[in-house]
């Protein structure tokens, strides 16, 4: 071939989000086993995305060629990486242009975590989002005259240390709405890097093997010397523990109770019909009672669509109870069909990481990374 | 992750070390191996990528050789692939004298006196196999044949019926009697399994 190859490009899983954001036209070639990928995927409403295995790939691009768009960016994807580039290199030698790999591949962008300012408090402090892009969880960080509370942490906590090092602020609280099952908790590793304390629902620690601060209704943690208050609202429902927070007279963290175009599941540490009943007082008699005007900022998005403009998943009280699917059912006994009969497949690996969360067992980083791929599944879809 | 158990070993016709490595190169140097090997031989994979094994298995099956299984210790993976015939689904079949997988299943729950002969690769044999039934690979039956005895009712089995084909007319041929050919073999068998090895 005459024509020069042009340079393989990466692309990092924080410029990918970007461009998922922007909704940046991009293809993606997948080149993961067809389980994998059958498994989980990126998304993006501006995003075409096809699989065709590396393994068949080995003698030759062809197939791929064929399929490809030339007037677009197209960016391959795998596990890690390796196999990405070697698929890339070669379509590079085919004389494609515009190919990027995805640094540190699937690994990567599970694990990427993007800032979002939620808004600016009352008394000079911010509240911000991290958007766990690829596996669809959210955390918070409240940050406030030098301190900081980070809420349902991932377990990549230097993020958040460096995050709050940026903003000249101290983590001195790591709060848990719940014992989660979707993903492994940084909270306790956050507090104890940072000197903090590690808050639990106290009904979901009964098993806990370490020391944690109780988060009980009617306790208001302040983050900086201006109070902030976090209020925290005990809401059982996807755990018997369930905690909501409520921050600044503001926004309400419900954790894995409401999402924004769902509910949570019940069934996760036991059985489903055991927490329905709790799960509809919560969501209808319990947040009823809140204010219409408080910002819901849920734990997990399900669907790419519930990121708004800036990337944040967030919506008004009062409007999820006018349009969110799972909300519309209000009678009780329908509710609890709807909820019982519509749950998904369970979050791969979620009894070993509630037992991970609970301190039991202690996988190393390469296991907890295992553990935690594919979809979160934390809710509860409407059909 | 799998219980701590003592190192098992199972009879090969190649091993490839790529531990180590992470992918594509598991697959990439396996696909060389396996080019280089004979069709029916067996190749163990030795890998430390814990992604090899999903591609392991997606690649068997889209090439069509035949994946038997993986062996986990101290992290290291041991993936076993039988490497395909070409004609062995279509190999007419020759031996007359044959009896149906429902036929042997009978047999066994009446708990007549009958040898099943299993003359697969040990390392299928190892990861599921016929309560009860003796391997001999059909590469080593020539020399082993004596191991068996010509009067007795002996059920030859393999993957597809092909391999025992050719067994019983080995054995027939070295004057063995009551020698049946079970035309369907172990990929439609449901009867009882038995394995050698923890999966």
């Amino acid at each position: 071939m005459s024509a020069t190859t042009s340079l393989l490009q990466k692309m990092t899983a924080g410029e990918l989000t970007r461009r998922v954001l922007n909704k940046e036209p991009l293809f993606i070639l997948d080149v993961r086993n067809d389980s994998d990928a059958a498994d989980w995927q990126i998304e993006g409403e501006s995003i075409e995305l096809i699989n065709i295995p590396y393994f068949d790939l080995l003698e030759g691009v062809d197939a791929a060629l064929e399929q490809l768009p030339e007037d677009k960016d197209v960016l391959v994807v795998c596990a890690k990486e390796g196999s990405s580039k070697f698929v890339a290199e070669q379509l590079l030698e085919a004389g494609r242009s515009r190919v990027y790999y995805l640094e540190g591949g699937m690994k990567a962008w599970s694990e990427h975590l993007e800032p979002v300012l939620i808004g600016k408090l009352q008394d000079g402090g911010s509240l911000y989002q991290f958007v766990r892009i690829g596996k669809g969880c959210l955390s918070y960080m409240v940050v406030s005259e030098g301190e900081a509370a980070v809420i349902d942490a991932a377990r990549m906590t230097d993020v958040y240390s460096a995050f709050a090092a940026e903003q000249g602020a101290a983590i001195k609280y790591a709060l848990d709405t719940h014992l989660h099952a979707d993903h492994i908790s940084g909270g306790r590793k956050l507090a104890e890097q940072t000197g903090g304390t590690y808050w639990l629902p106290p009904k979901d620690a009964e098993e806990v093997t370490f020391d944690y601060e109780q988060l009980e209704e009617g306790k208001v943690v302040n983050v900086g010397n201006i109070k902030i208050e976090i209020q925290p609202v005990y809401s059982p429902g996807h755990t018997i523990g369930s905690t909501s927070f409520i921050i600044d007279n503001r926004y309400l963290l419900t954790g894995d109770i409401l999402f924004v175009e769902s509910i949570g599941r019940p069934d996760l540490a036991g059985k489903a019909e055991d927490w329905v009943g709790d799960l509809y007082t919560t969501l209808h008699e319990r947040y009823k009672s809140l204010p219409d005007e408080l910002i819901v900022l849920p734990a997990h998005f399900g669907k790419i669509t519930e990121l708004g403009e800036d990337g944040a998943v967030s919506a008004r009280l009062g409007d999820l109870y006018e349009r969110n699917p799972g909300l519309q059912i209000t009678a009780e006994a329908d509710f609890r069909r709807m909820v019982t009969e519509n749950l998904p497949q369970h979050p791969n690996s979620y009894q070993e990481i509630r037992q991970t969360n609970m301190g039991k067992i202690h996988p190393d980083e390469e296991q907890q990374r295992e553990m935690e791929s594919g979809p979160n599944r934390c809710a509860v879809h409407d059909k | 992750m799998s219980e701590p158990q003592e190192v098992q070993t199972l009879q090969v016709d190649k091993t490839l070390d790529c531990k180590g490595l992470s992918c594509p190169m598991p697959i990439v140097k396996t696909k060389k191996a396996m080019d280089e090997l004979n069709p029916g031989q067996v190749i163990e994979v030795q890998a430390t990528d814990r992604g090899s094994l999903a591609d392991i298995q997606g690649w068997a099956k889209n090439t069509g050789h035949q994946y038997l299984g993986t062996i986990e210790e101290n992290s290291v993976l041991r993936h076993y692939l039988r490497k395909s015939r070409p004609d062995e689904v279509k190999a007419e079949q020759k031996y007359p004298y044959v009896a149906s997988n429902e036929d042997l299943q009978v047999k066994i729950a009446a708990k007549d006196a009958i040898t099943i002969l299993d003359v697969r690769e040990p390392a299928e044999y190892a990861f599921g196999h016929i309560p009860g039934a003796r391997s001999i690979p059909l590469g080593e039956l020539e020399q082993r044949a004596d191991e068996l005895n010509p009067d007795e009712e002996i059920y030859v089995v393999c993957r597809t019926g092909s391999r025992s084909d050719l067994a019983c007319q080995l054995l027939a041929n070295k004057g063995f009697k009551q020698v049946k050919n079970v035309t369907q073999g172990m990929t439609d068998w449901k009867g009882p399994m038995e394995q050698a090895v923890e999966k």
